[in-house]
């Protein structure tokens, strides 16, 4: 948020399509676009693709576009010196709600915290974030339940759709310059801004297809109590283990790292890959032991790290989980729905 | 650090060294002395680990089995088990492998354990990282209490280190006491498993500071026997291995509940594991 001037413009929607296309033609710019029946970021060839009036995305866009599914760490040749690879793209990133803004902003934490993870920060220092209030609440998200509802940290840009204008505001100095260049945009009346105020306060309570029977605060402290409880072994009896919760979730992070050797023999390379600590063998070492053998232990990892490790470990108010609603899409026993888990555990251990 | 250096690390980075010296200590085990090729420092705490990068095969951690009070090179002793330490079984010596590290701020408390009786007790291949510690307590033998150390090992086999192990119970500073599990007619010491060595300490064990690293079934036999014996647990520090990919606290595999082995240990005292059920 340096530096920003913190403005916002009002920019009516065939403007704000011009403004898109021009910045399509100068820059790398993603964007959700109709993917079948559903959503996707994809690279935008022109405005027309951007469907900013999606619900929610297959993929996350905070990880795939700064951690993404493979990418290339570093190379080598067998017997001789490793060299890093980096990614230097300067891209846009534009539509990304306000959920994802959240698990965004943890990522930022964990990926810089320790041990400052290169690979990601400086993709992260090449991209401008535009965020974009939701206009249509998907059939699982229960944003609101965990304070990601709306976002006010961490983007570029903002843009909130007021209906035959988005306003647009400024949330750093590569939000002033992409402002700048929206050319015939004017500055939002305080009317509009009572507008996007009420969209706000609108979407805090459309946000909410699960609601949590509790204040998401009181996460930590719920599982606190709740590690012996038969809740884990009930919903894990009809777990895959299949990693589709892990793989769509905006705010899991953690990877495997892999080697791939090219046909020669003599160079190759090291890949990171998403992971997930549902499947089996993410804990197994070399000799055949697992430490988190049982599926169980592995579906209550899970929400653990959403509720209370995560949470702890970045100091973050709001928990590690943002309410998309992804996995209890994807989730095919229909076990994933962390809402259904905390409230269980609420019913049952009360709110103490 | 700047910023810009920081952009400019690469924490997956590895750094050259070179294979000095390989000797196969018993069918699996492999010592290794490896020196750092770059010339900067490698500065090292007992129990911390390296990541050995093996291009072509991938990566995996050993903790070095070496003193920081011996310079200019360190020692890891592999055992042939999974893709990695079977392609490191199969360098020559001259080879360069990759090291990344040194890694993990859960170590041996060198500074606190000054003055104290200390124990260690180790299970197998358990005995490779705490050797780290052992040797840099005989190196500086005149800050530390009663040393006593007790080895388990499975079967004659398997034995390794054994002239260091015939140095170290010929030492008066120390008590060394071994038992071989599945002894045969050859063995005239003490037979069983480690646990079987607890009651024979003699130095007083609710003071002392206690240390455990073995293959993960023993831990919990040898906690029952030290609760037994009265130790605190403020005392007992066990060295815990994990599954690790990334070393450095992002990658996720090597969690216990809210810990990381990797940055929160590997070395942890057992009182702070009342909060990692998953530890044990």
């Amino acid at each position: 948020m340096t530096g920003a001037k913190m403005t916002i413009k009002k920019i009516n929607k065939d403007t704000f399509k011009r403004f898109v296309d021009t910045l399509v033609k100068e820059h790398k710019v993603f964007g959700p676009c109709a993917k079948g029946d559903r959503f996707e970021f994809e690279q935008l060839d022109s405005a027309d693709q951007l469907r900013l009036d999606y619900d929610v995305t297959l993929r996350p866009p905070n990880r795939t576009y700064f951690l993404p599914p493979v990418e290339t760490i570093l190379t080598y040749e067998v017997g001789g010196e490793y060299k890093s690879v980096f990614d230097d793209t300067e891209f846009i990133l534009m539509g990304i709600h306000p959920y994802d803004m959240a698990a965004l902003n943890q990522m930022d934490r964990l990926f810089s915290q320790d041990n400052s993870d290169t690979h990601y920060m400086r993709r992260r220092q090449n991209a401008t974030i535009v965020a974009c209030d939701v206009v249509t609440p998907s059939r699982d998200v229960f944003a609101a339940s965990m304070g990601t509802a709306t976002v006010k940290t961490g983007f570029d840009a903002l843009l909130t759709d007021i209906g035959d204008s988005y306003l647009m505001e400024s949330g750093s100095e590569k939000g002033d310059k992409l402002l700048a260049k929206a050319k015939d945009a004017v500055d939002a009346t305080a009317r509009d801004l009572e507008q996007r105020k009420k969209i706000w306060v609108e979407n805090e309570k459309r946000l909410n297809k699960h609601k949590l029977n509790c204040d998401y605060s009181y996460l930590p402290t719920l599982l606190e109590r709740a590690y012996n409880h038969p809740v884990w072994e009930e919903k894990a009896r009809t777990c895959f283990s299949c990693g589709s919760c892990n793989q769509v979730c905006p705010t899991c992070y953690c990877f495997n790292m892999q080697d791939d050797v090219n046909w020669g023999f003599i160079s190759g390379k090291r890949t990171r890959c998403w992971d997930g600590c549902l499947l089996d063998g993410f804990t197994k070492v070399a000799g055949e032991h697992e430490f988190r053998k049982k599926r169980e232990d592995r579906f209550r990892h899970r929400i653990y790290r959403k509720g209370k490790y995560v949470p702890e470990k970045i100091g973050s108010q709001i928990p590690a989980c943002v309410g998309c609603g992804r996995c209890v899409h994807a989730c095919l026993p229909d076990i994933a729905n962390p809402i259904n888990v905390y409230n269980r555990l609420i019913e049952d251990l009360g709110i103490k | 650090m700047c910023e810009r250096c920081a952009v400019e690390k690469d924490i997956y980075l590895p750094r050259l060294a070179t294979l000095e010296k390989k000797r196969l200590m018993n069918p699996t085990e492999m010592y290794l002395r490896l020196a750092i090729d770059d010339g900067e420092p490698f500065d090292y705490i007992p129990g911390q680990f390296v990541e050995v990068s093996i291009a072509g095969i991938g990566e995996a951690p050993i903790t070095i089995s070496s003193s920081p009070t011996q310079k200019g090179y360190f020692e890891l002793v592999v055992r042939r088990i999974g893709n990695v330490t079977n392609a490191i079984h199969r360098l020559r010596d001259g080879d360069k492998i990759g090291i990344r590290g040194p890694y993990g701020k859960g170590t041996y408390p060198a500074e606190q354990a000054k003055g104290r009786n200390i124990v260690f007790v180790c299970g197998g291949i358990g005995l490779v990282p705490q050797r780290s510690f052992i040797n840099y307590i005989l190196d500086n033998r005149a800050d530390y209490g009663e040393l006593t150390v007790l080895l388990g090992t499975k079967c004659m086999s398997q034995r390794f280190f054994n002239s260091e192990l015939d140095a170290w119970s010929g030492r008066e500073d120390m008590h060394f006491m071994e038992t071989i599990d599945q002894a045969d007619d050859c063995w005239l010491g003490n037979v069983g498993v480690v646990t079987t060595l607890i009651p024979k300490i003699e130095t007083e064990l609710t003071s002392a500071l206690v240390f455990v690293c073995g293959p993960p079934v023993m831990y919990k036999f040898v906690l029952l026997a030290l609760d037994e014996a009265n130790v605190p647990r403020e005392n007992i520090f066990l060295n815990l291995e994990r599954k690790m990919k990334c070393g450095v606290g992002k990658c996720g595999h090597c969690q216990i509940n809210n810990l990381y082995a990797c940055i929160d240990g590997p070395v942890f005292r057992y009182s702070d594991l009342g909060v990692a059920p998953e530890a044990i």
